[in-house]
């Protein structure tokens, strides 16, 4: 329909609907076209207000001090193996909870989800949590950051709703037929007919390893084991840096203005791995969320 | 079947053993679907429920040096310091106020998106704001707050389009006065959240009948009247399940966010519950007031919750439990 063929209200419509929808897109993208132009502009243009949304004096010189801080990399690494030990842990624990929830003849079924679900509402809160962890001596321990977020309810409950769903009982019975046992009729039926939903777990989990901070800056005071997310908030939100470091001596007049540098490009090196992944994986993003909405 | 099989040869038997019995063998056919579970029932066990023995710290002057049960009892002591405290009062009310805002902020942004965008005709915009809206989902709050910082601070974009509009003669400080914390965390709440959270609407919205817009526009129904009398009515179900699971978040004002924000300067309209506790238990190592307020959130949130579902129930609606 072209515009000029709509009525009067829908022509007012489509006016307020555009423009809030360009509003919105503008103020979303705004920061970061900042954020990625900053990191490409010399910190003076930076430090006077002049970048918006295009490179100013264009310079390298925040990357050059990012390859130089050790402890970004360090962190990275951390990240990097907490992101794919997590992750695996997540998705095992998940399917393993997930599938015997999803059969109807499982006995104690009923009495397991609500023991389950129980703790989307209630915890012991942070404090008796913080204390459970002193007592297993898992202080700057690698396992703080996989154990006490194995299993995210949320995700059994959409994969178990998956399984449900998308396994017909006929299956099962013709495969019982045959002898096949429950743990065979997992692996060798139920898993490769559930890919998306094993993806939509790794997806989900992966991001919340990568962007996880809070518990590593409870539980881990060993700088060697500090993960991305925790360096990245002493520069981008403290303004410090590790008193260790060397830096440029164009810079040294002040270890702040070395945080205004590194923070821009920081953001960038930081976010990259999950833009990257982005635009490819969206779709099961957006599968995910829809599978939750379902009710379990 | 095989169950059935199992249990007719034994009609000599009681109903109780009978009973018994089809038990263990039932437990033993599903051998293996109950090992899977056990790693799951540890877990939980281990780091849901276990910790709930926590709380009887709460009701004892605890001291960590010393076994657990040579601490002495003080009742409810700790509970009264502190509702007599002004700076716990202050935490309960800035949780409620943000919680409140993102509970608000949470529904009317991402429905109104959804509704824009489910009436969009032109597929390639719809991709693309839909692409770009969903973005900051992903992004971690160390690095929102620090974009967030950025744009706020008195040369950042926020003021300088303020200044150039003449809104304002001077730069405002919206990170150093109080009244501005609650709106901000509202705000940069919805940045991130309502494209993401915009979607589940918009599949809600994408399995409404087409026949009933076309209907309604048969009858002279403009854009503004199928939102109005199909798309919001469709999606509904959806609005109430939500709203019922996010009054039982209610306490959930956030944490990262307040976290990571909060400066010392606008600590009276930042600090929340959970951050109260963080400062009294590991900071200050008074580990009985801080589990009191946490056992505090814990309850008020069951109860929340309870109450949402109850209602919903009275109004015929679909509960969660």
């Amino acid at each position: 329909m072209r515009f000029g063929s709509l009525s009067k209200g829908d022509k007012v419509y489509t006016v307020v609907s555009n423009t809030l929808l360009f509003f919105l897109l503008l103020v979303t993208l705004y920061p970061l076209l900042n954020v990625l132009s900053s990191s490409f502009s010399d910190p003076k243009a930076i430090g006077a207000g002049r970048v918006a949304i295009f490179p100013v004096d264009f310079s390298l010189d925040g990357y050059r001090e990012l390859s130089r801080y050790t402890p970004i990399w360090v962190g990275y690494k951390n990240s990097i193996m907490y992101t794919i030990v997590g992750t695996f842990v997540n998705v095992t624990l998940t399917i393993m909870a997930a599938y015997p929830l999803s059969r109807k003849d499982f006995r104690g079924r009923g009495l397991f989800i609500v023991f389950f679900a129980f703790t989307m509402y209630f915890s012991g809160g942070m404090i008796p949590s913080y204390m459970l962890i002193r007592n297993l001596n898992l202080f700057n321990n690698f396992w703080v950051m996989v154990l006490p977020g194995a299993l995210s309810v949320y995700n059994v409950i959409i994969t178990r709703t998956y399984f449900q769903s998308n396994i017909p009982d006929s299956f099962l019975e013709a495969a019982r037929l045959d002898g096949c046992t429950d743990v065979k009729f997992l692996t060798q039926v139920a898993i490769p007919l559930s890919t998306p939903i094993i993806a939509v777990n790794f997806l989900f989990y992966a991001v919340g390893h990568w962007n996880a901070f809070f518990d590593a800056m409870l539980y881990l005071s060993d700088t060697k084991m500090k993960p991305l997310q925790v360096v990245l908030r002493d520069i981008l939100i403290e303004s410090r840096i590790s008193a260790d470091f060397n830096f440029d001596s164009k810079y040294a007049e002040a270890k702040q203005s070395i945080a205004e540098i590194l923070k821009y490009s920081t953001i960038v090196a930081s976010t990259l791995p999950v833009m990257l992944m982005y635009p490819f994986v969206q779709k099961y993003f957006i599968k995910g969320i829809m599978l939750g909405g379902l009710k379990g | 079947m095989r169950r059935a099989k199992a249990t007719t040869g034994r009609t000599h038997m009681n109903g109780a053993s009978l009973k018994k019995n089809f038990f263990w063998r039932t437990l033993w056919q599903q051998r293996q679907l109950a090992l899977m579970s056990v790693p799951m029932l540890l877990y939980i066990g281990l780091f849901n429920y276990f910790p709930l023995w926590g709380w009887i710290t709460a009701f004892m002057d605890y001291k960590p040096a010393l076994p657990l049960f040579q601490n002495e009892w003080v009742g409810l002591k700790n509970f009264q310091w502190l509702f007599s405290r002004p700076e716990f009062l202050r935490a309960v009310r800035n949780t409620f106020a943000m919680a409140g805002i993102n509970l608000v902020f949470g529904f009317v942004f991402p429905i109104l998106l959804a509704l824009f965008l489910h009436e969009i005709r032109t597929l390639r915009f719809k991709r693309t704001v839909q692409t770009v809206t969903y973005l900051p989902h992903f992004l971690s709050w160390v690095i929102v707050v620090g974009i967030a910082q950025t744009m706020l601070n008195s040369t950042g974009a926020v003021n300088q389009l303020l200044l150039s509009l003449r809104l304002i003669d001077r730069p405002v400080f919206f990170l150093g006065e109080g009244r501005y914390f609650w709106w901000l965390v509202g705000f940069i709440h919805v940045w991130k959240e309502c494209g993401w959270n915009s979607i589940i609407y918009l599949a809600a919205m994408s399995a409404i009948d087409p026949a009933l817009y076309e209907a309604a526009e048969m009858d002279g129904a403009g854009r503004f009247k199928k939102m109005r009398y199909i798309s919001l009515p469709g999606i509904r179900s959806t609005f109430m399940v939500l709203l019922i699971m996010n009054i039982g978040y209610l306490m959930e004002a956030g944490f990262e966010i307040q976290y990571l924000m909060g400066q010392n300067i606008v600590m009276d309209w930042s600090q929340t519950i959970d951050i109260f506790a963080l400062k009294y238990g590991i900071t200050k190592g008074q580990y009985s007031r801080a589990i009191a307020a946490g056992i505090f959130k814990s309850v008020v949130s069951i109860a929340l919750m309870t109450s949402a579902n109850f209602a919903a129930k009275r109004l015929g609606e679909d509960t969660l439990l």
